[in-house]
């Protein structure tokens, strides 16, 4: 009866879990969207307010409302429809992956017409035409792109200025995440240039007294609407749609209103971006996996260098130290242990840039290995802690100071102790140094995403990707449990 | 070598240690005996500053000792003093990351700053005269425990101390293996060397030890050579260990 009941309550217990995952999702049937919007009253559009003022934000005035030239456009097509508009939040770069998985009707978030995407979805016509505009620092002479050969220039992942960027092979591409940093690290000199949309250009660049945006053009584009492939019929409607408010003027109002209406949206376009084909897994490909799994390697190995000592040094700190030490190994410990690594990564990147200016590497590093350390030094603190009391009174009854009692007594047998959970720390901050990508550093999880979007799939980069992590972990882990047999002799397994 | 005066220690509000004075000459070998919780290894480690005392003076091996040794010319007289008064504990507390060699030439190494060669020179003569010259290389989870209490002493033995302090040296070890160890401390209290330990071993207080201390709640309760103290003592506390020992 227990059991049966057991049983039961996991059984409600799935049924709800699949409710829920049922919820997150309004997939209709493939070709179904339209009927479904209709008959749902509602279309949903995914969209990813980091993208910022003016596309989709919220409102500074009242945060709950979201507000943009995407919004109000959207809002018209909607009332066209006769349905209502609701925008669904998702990371900008898993955008068209989540509208393939049926997870909301469109996307509307600056997505650019590139002859990839329109291989992969349905676009709608366009709704704004921009121009690829390039930003220097002010009083350095480049007048064009081709100026910038051998420095490196940076952008956005997944977008027309990145391909623009990949296109000339003497050109280093920089890829972000959000619209703010590329300009700060232009600003700062880490990058010499930046190519990016004029609105992202004209909000967080041109303003810059220190930064300069080139006059002219370097390509022009359009923002589409993303449509799953066999929507034609919604295709249709929304680009009936966006014909009526381009002929009743409302996009010209509603472009103007966000202040973004310029010459370029009346005259003729030409054929949107440049085309790359999509690239298969091959020597090259392999290369690149290799040097970025050389880059995570680099990585995790310098930062666990740095947390070894830093560790052992707080936790002698806080079970050896007077007061002040103690405290102050403490708070590290909480706070370093207590707060995202991303948060870290970020302050040391970008917030600290006034004071220190590191190199996105030495920013990982850095930010992983003081990371890393709270984390070593409390299991340097448990080892400590586990060593028989009689060690020491040996040591000082032979006369031994506190710092050699430590250096040759308590800390190899710390260390030998802490063996087993230090290879366990070294595994994870192996995986953990994925994180480093938001500070522009291209290591195997980003260069994993990269491929992915040339390869338009996930499974054979991900499945490289892992192949090399295990290949990074194995022979670490199998070397870890070398040392152990060597030093731990005298620790054998208790017989059970 | 040694003279204690009026020693007390308290821990918390238990007084551990009372108004102990004692005097100890250059070759004596004393046999601390008692009940246990009387304040033996209190009284042992007081001698090396391994615990501080609340009252009294410790002159040992030329070396005064206070209570609150605390200031860091103290702190460098307990070190030399340390140097000069070897300690051998029950548990022997050898070092398990270091071979045998190794945990008999660490300190002279280090704290004596000797060079490795003549230090390696000495050890492997200790370990000679502990029987174990061919262990040389063991680690102590491949030694006895007889092995390893063998090697505690010649690892104290290497500082080349004026005392040597013994805390119950075989009372963790099989009878088969005390014998080997006693028969060390025969050779080393026949050598001339001023000892104090801490023992069970009726023989060994008995027809080693210059004199026998009986120590009980924190006083010595007794003070003279064996055949007094052992065969005829006066207290009843001493009567009532000894015939409980006997049994
Ligand atoms: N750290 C301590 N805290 C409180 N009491 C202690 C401590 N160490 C020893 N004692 C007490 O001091 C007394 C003497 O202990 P000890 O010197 O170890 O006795 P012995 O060696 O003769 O068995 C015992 O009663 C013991 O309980
Ligand atoms: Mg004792």
């Amino acid at each position: 009866m227990v059991a049966y009941a057991a049983v039961n309550r996991g059984l409600v217990l799935i049924a709800l879990a699949c409710a829920l995952i049922a919820c997150g999702t309004s997939a209709d049937p493939a070709g179904q969207t339209l009927a479904g919007i209709q008959q749902r009253g509602e279309i949903t559009w995914g969209a990813d307010i980091q993208g910022g003022e003016p596309f989709v934000y919220e409102d500074p005035q009242n945060p709950s409302q979201l507000i943009g030239f995407e919004v109000d456009i959207m809002n018209g097509i909607a009332r066209r429809l006769g349905v209502k508009a609701r925008m669904v939040q998702y990371t900008w770069s898993n955008l068209v992956p989540s509208l393939e998985r049926g997870d909301f009707d469109v996307v509307m978030n600056g997505l650019e017409s590139t002859a990839e995407r329109r291989e992969r979805i349905l676009l709608s016509d366009p709704y704004y035409v921009y121009a690829e505009t390039l930003t220097v620092r002010a009083g350095e002479p480049y007048r064009s792109l081709f100026d910038l050969t051998g420095r490196s220039v940076g952008t956005l992942n997944q977008t027309v200025a990145h391909d623009i960027l990949l296109a000339i092979p003497t050109i280093e591409p920089k890829v972000y995440e959000g619209n703010e940093e590329p300009y700060r690290d232009l600003e700062l000199g880490r990058t010499d240039g930046v190519l990016l949309d004029n609105i992202i250009a004209d909000r967080y660049g041109c303003i810059n007294k220190a930064l300069r945006c080139l006059p002219y053009d370097v390509a022009r584009g359009v923002y589409v609407i993303g449509i799953r492939k066999g929507d034609a019929d919604l295709k249709k409607a929304i680009d009936g749609a966006l014909a009526e408010m381009r002929k009743d003027g409302e996009l010209q109002k509603i472009l103007e209103k966000h202040k973004l209406w310029d010459h370029r949206q009346t005259e003729q376009q030409t054929g949107g971006g440049i085309t790359r084909p999509a690239r298969s897994f091959d020597g090259e490909m392999l290369w690149q996996f290799l040097q970025a799994a050389w880059v995570t390697l680099k990585i995790s190995l310098l930062a666990f260098l740095l947390a070894v000592p830093l560790g052992m040094l707080l936790a002698v700190g806080r079970v050896y130290g007077a007061t002040p030490l103690r405290v102050a190994a403490r708070i590290y410990i909480e706070v370093f242990r207590g707060t995202p690594v991303l948060l870290q990564l970020f302050v040391l990147y970008y917030g600290l840039s006034d004071v220190i200016q590191l190199g996105p590497m030495e920013a990982a590093i850095l930010g992983l290995g003081l990371n890393y350390a709270a984390y070593e030094a409390e299991v340097y603190r448990g080892a400590l802690l586990a060593i028989p009391r009689g060690q020491s009174e040996a040591a000082r009854a032979l006369g031994m100071g506190p710092w050699q009692t430590l250096r040759h007594i308590m800390i190899p047998q710390a260390l030998r102790l802490a063996l087993p959970p230090m290879t366990n720390d070294f595994v994870s901050l192996l995986k953990d140094s994925s994180l480093v990508s938001v500070i522009t550093v291209i290591e195997l999880t980003k260069r994993m995403t990269i491929a992915a979007v040339d390869m338009r799939g996930w499974l054979i980069p991900g499945i490289a990707c892992a192949a090399m992590y295990l290949l990074l972990s194995f022979p670490l882990s199998e070397l870890a449990r070398r040392l152990e047999r060597r030093l731990a002799r005298d620790q054998r397994p208790h017989t059970l | 070598m040694i003279s204690v005066r009026t020693l007390s220690k308290r821990h918390g509000d238990r007084q551990v240690l009372k108004d102990v004075s004692a005097d100890v000459a250059k070759g004596e070998t004393i046999a601390i005996v008692g009940p246990s919780g009387g304040g033996k290894s209190t009284l042992l480690r007081c001698l090396n500053y391994l615990e501080t005392f609340d009252e009294g003076t410790v002159e040992i091996a030329g070396f005064k000792l206070r209570p609150n040794m605390t200031s860091r010319a103290d702190i460098a007289t307990i070190r030399e003093m340390r140097v000069r008064v070897g300690m051998v504990f029950q548990q022997f507390n050898l070092f398990p990351h270091l071979s045998a060699i190794d945990n008999i030439t660490l300190a002279p190494r280090i704290v004596k700053q000797e060079a490795p060669g003549k230090s390696l020179e000495r050890g492997l003569e200790l370990l000679a005269k502990v029987g174990l010259r061919d262990r040389a290389g063991a680690f102590p989870h491949e030694l006895s425990g007889g092995q390893q209490q063998r090697v505690a002493i010649a690892r104290a033995l290497a500082q080349q101390p004026d005392v040597m302090l013994f805390d119950e040296p075989t009372s963790a070890l099989d009878p088969e293996m005390r014998d080997d160890v006693m028969e060390v401390m025969k050779d080393l209290a026949a050598g001339g060397m001023t000892m104090l330990v801490v023992t069970h071993e009726m023989q060994f207080a008995h027809d080693i030890a210059s004199r026998v201390w009986v120590i009980d709640q924190g006083t010595i309760a007794e003070d003279g050579p064996p055949s007094q103290v052992v065969d005829n003592p006066r207290t009843a506390v001493a009567r009532e260990f000894f015939s409980r020992i006997r049994k």
